[in-house]
């Protein structure tokens, strides 16, 4: 579905991407782990076009899309959670969600706005409120709400659980499982929580100093020791 | 009395134009954070277009004065909404991502290009519009002196507040007003979420040079001359009255507008003409020692 290939991002001088590639098939969970500056994030805005890579080629559903600009990438069917979650911070959660759905037809609006608030309850309660006064846990859920109201195919994930209490961490990974398994949607997630990611996820990967260093599937770079002792030891 | 009525009359008039010129400032303001220092020459443009349309439907033999005034009103709009919309396309757009000062240099060579193009066209001279809204309404007569209510004031009241109403239903109501506000909150975001960001900003400049050439032709109307250089003066104070508002804000710009038409016309009424410009950047000064976000900014909200 998502295959990217020999890809170089650079911020001004400071490369940050030095030749990745990757791969999601259809229905997947993929992780992708790797400590703090790695390029996760890079990784994923690389795939939206922003920056755009400058070297490699990034493929969706065989068409390379790696030049084209954002709003065409996301338009085939892919939507970002990005790091920080990014709320809009003056509108209120409902017209959140409706920017979340600025390219489906209308007609699927009530629909998915209803899929949501049963996934996140809380969110139909503070539909009025705006968006920047929310909590980091109902902006979390409100990032990937909006993200589903685009009907993705693909959605990319950046640290849906960062500054979230376990509680809510362990819901934000029961959601994305049944995102998953029941809406059909393949799910790329960036994560430094490696335990909960790796053990959701069907296939992984790790990222180091912009490039990837290993890969395997779930149980098997959980079992590993070099990942054990760097990103797991302590923590959980 | 009528005479401080008089000046709340004339003040409010005089607000307006000020106030439809300062939301094109405060809108690209708030897009993409640059000064759009070429919008006071858009407006001079849109007054330009608006005196030859009006000789074109004279040539044509065009008499009915609503309809023409509607005429004028489409054609001035639509015209200048090109000019605004090829500004940003040929001398913004590429610098998009480039430092600030190099965008802010442009907008000012941009202003003084457009200048020098009308004076080129058009000729140096002012150019004069015979009266095509007389008469009015005259209450409180007293001796010497009666309060004077024009058709021509009540024109460009009425139709800024219909303009207003408008305008303020199309950004919060419709899809085309939400893409707006988001791309003013997060470009980048606004991006993620499929909004072909660059459209949405050369429509901010589209709509706010539409407004703008509402107030050219109100401008013409009100003082039957123009020339090349009105965009100057009347940018200045349309700015000013954007930053006096809380930059970025729509409210803030309409209020900020007529605050400084009020200004202007109780300080020549009561004090000197020759002072009232002084007197505006004054009070401008004032408002941002106490309130450096202007009357109604928003504070910045912290980024999470
Ligand atoms: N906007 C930016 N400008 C310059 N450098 C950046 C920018 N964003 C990230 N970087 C650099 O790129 C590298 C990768 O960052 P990032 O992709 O955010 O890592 P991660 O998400 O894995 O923590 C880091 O060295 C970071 O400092
Ligand atoms: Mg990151």
């Amino acid at each position: 579905m998502l295959k990217v290939s020999g890809i170089h991002t650079f911020y001004g001088n400071i490369e940050a991407l030095r030749g990745v590639d990757i791969e999601v098939h259809a229905g997947e969970i993929v992780a992708l782990i790797g400590a703090n500056g790695a390029g996760k994030s890079t990784l994923l805005m690389t795939i939206c076009g922003k920056p755009q890579a400058a070297a490699g080629q990034i493929t969706f559903d065989g068409a390379d899309i790696s030049r084209l600009p954002t709003y065409q990438i996301v338009r085939r069917g892919i939507a970002q959670a990005p790091e920080g979650r990014r709320i809009f911070p003056y509108m209120t959660v409902m017209e959140n969600l409706q920017m979340g759905a600025s390219m489906t037809d209308p007609v699927h609006f009530e629909d998915d706005v209803e899929r949501v608030f049963t996934l996140y309850p809380i969110l139909k309660e503070r539909r009025h409120q705006r968006g920047g006064t929310l909590s980091g846990g109902e902006q979390q859920m409100l990032a990937i709400g909006r993200a589903l109201m685009s009907r993705p195919r693909l959605l990319l994930l950046d640290e849906p659980s960062l500054g979230l209490a376990p509680m809510l961490v362990k819901q934000i990974f029961r959601v994305i499982k049944e995102i998953n398994e029941q809406q059909d949607v393949t799910v790329f997630l960036v994560e430094q929580n490696a335990y909960h990611a790796l053990r959701l996820a069907h296939r992984g990967y790790v990222m180091a100093n912009g490039q990837i260093v290993m890969s395997g599937t779930g149980q098997e770079l959980l079992a590993n020791e070099e990942i054990r002792a760097a990103y797991l030891e302590g923590g959980h | 009395m009528g005479y401080f009525l008089q000046q709340l009359i004339n003040g409010l008039t005089l607000g307006m134009i000020y106030g439809l010129i300062a939301i094109g400032y405060t809108m690209v303001y708030g897009i993409i954070g640059m000064i759009n220092f070429a919008h006071g020459e858009i407006f001079m443009i849109s007054a330009f277009i608006s005196i030859i349309t009006f000789l074109v439907l004279g040539l044509l033999g065009m008499g009915w004065v609503p309809l023409a005034l509607v005429l004028i009103l489409v054609t001035t709009m639509l015209l200048t909404a090109v000019y605004g919309w090829a500004l940003e396309r040929v001398a913004y757009r590429p610098l998009r991502g480039s430092p600030r000062l190099a965008a802010l240099i442009t907008a000012i060579g941009m202003s003084i290009f457009l200048q020098n193009y009308v004076q080129l066209l058009q000729g140096a001279r002012i150019k004069p519009l015979q009266p095509v809204i007389s008469g009015g309404f005259r209450f409180l007569s007293e001796s010497d002196f009666s309060v004077n209510l024009s058709y021509l004031q009540i024109f460009i009241i009425v139709l800024t507040i219909c303009l207003m109403l408008g305008f303020t239903a199309l950004i919060n109501r419709t899809a085309l007003g939400r893409a707006q506000r988001a791309c003013e909150q997060d470009l980048g975001m606004a991006a993620l979420v499929g909004i072909d960001v660059d459209r949405t900003i050369s429509l901010t400049f589209v709509m706010g040079a539409a407004l703008a050439s509402v107030a050219g032709l109100m401008f013409l109307l009100n003082y039957g001359v123009i020339d090349f250089y009105i965009g100057f003066l009347a940018g200045i104070k349309a700015f000013t009255a954007a930053v006096l508002g809380g930059i970025g804000s729509l409210p803030g710009a309409m209020l900020g507008g007529l605050l400084i038409g009020l200004i202007e016309a109780f300080w020549s009424a009561y004090f000197t003409v020759e002072y009232k410009d002084v007197a505006v950047f004054s009070i401008m000064i004032l408002v941002l020692i106490f309130r450096p976000t202007g009357l109604l900014g928003k504070p910045d909200i912290e980024k999470v």
